[in-house]
């Protein structure tokens, strides 16, 4: 088994709306994305888009800091926010196993906030997508606002 | 920062250093974000307040078996903690 890394994106000063991989060869056999991230509001959650088109289900074991939940997630990823401890990012990890496959495609998503506060969500999330075309490109999104310059997002493949 | 909202793109079919575009959102685009955000944020109120109901029963059901008698303990065991 080999690891590599494809590409990293890191967002520069005007900050973005959306970071997004295009042209993925499928001649590997899993995808793992990383990142670190902040939002430019008051947001903390981003979302995860295949190709265009299918639906995505989740299930989500979420904690604050306070509390524990599970939910079914509208939303794939934590992030840091405007209000969150200065120059702190968010760390998240994406896998999505057999991503070339003409299945639907099943990812798993651990993701935390990095505050220093007693409010810091982390996130574990079972995710299914219905497309069953190889998946070729690959967009995270905020909820809201724009990533701020220094979020980065490091595409691997595992072979 | 440019007034008008950016992607990045990377396509990763071009050769390295040739991948990266900035891209300037379209119209629709921006329009379309901004109908996520508000459905995001209306979804987020309902979890939160989905939540909010459940911790609410939640007490309540506490409460009512403090009352028949079974101790914090006990009602916890059976409610989970």
């Amino acid at each position: 088994m080999t690891m590599t890394l494809v590409e990293t994106i890191t967002v520069g000063s005007g900050g973005a709306a959306s970071i997004e991989f295009t042209g993925i060869a499928g001649d590997a056999r899993d995808l793992v994305l990383l990142l670190s991230l902040r939002n430019s509001v008051d947001s903390p959650s981003a979302t995860l888009s295949f190709n265009t088109g299918g639906t995505y289900s989740r299930v989500r074991l979420l904690g604050n800091g306070s509390a524990a939940s599970s939910d079914s997630a509208s939303v794939d990823l934590q992030s840091n926010t405007s209000v969150s401890t200065a120059n702190t990012f968010s760390n998240s990890s994406l896998c999505v196993s057999n991503y070339a496959s003409s299945a639907a495609k099943s990812y798993s998503v651990d993701s935390v906030n990095e505050n220093n506060a007693t409010l810091a969500n982390q996130a574990i999330i079972a995710g299914s997508w219905t497309g069953t075309a190889a998946i070729t490109s690959l967009e995270v999104t905020p909820t809201s606002g724009n990533f701020v310059e220094h979020s980065t997002a490091s595409l691997y493949i595992i072979s | 920062m440019s007034e008008t909202p950016v992607k990045i793109v990377v396509d990763l079919s071009k050769p390295k250093g040739q991948r990266e575009s900035i891209i300037e959102l379209t119209q629709a685009e921006i329009d379309e974000r901004e109908v996520m955000a508000t459905e995001a944020e209306a979804q987020r109120l309902v979890d939160e307040q989905a939540k909010a109901d459940a911790e609410e029963l939640r007490q309540s059901g506490l409460d009512k078996l403090i009352a028949l008698g079974l101790t914090e303990a006990e009602a916890l065991a059976l409610v989970g903690a």
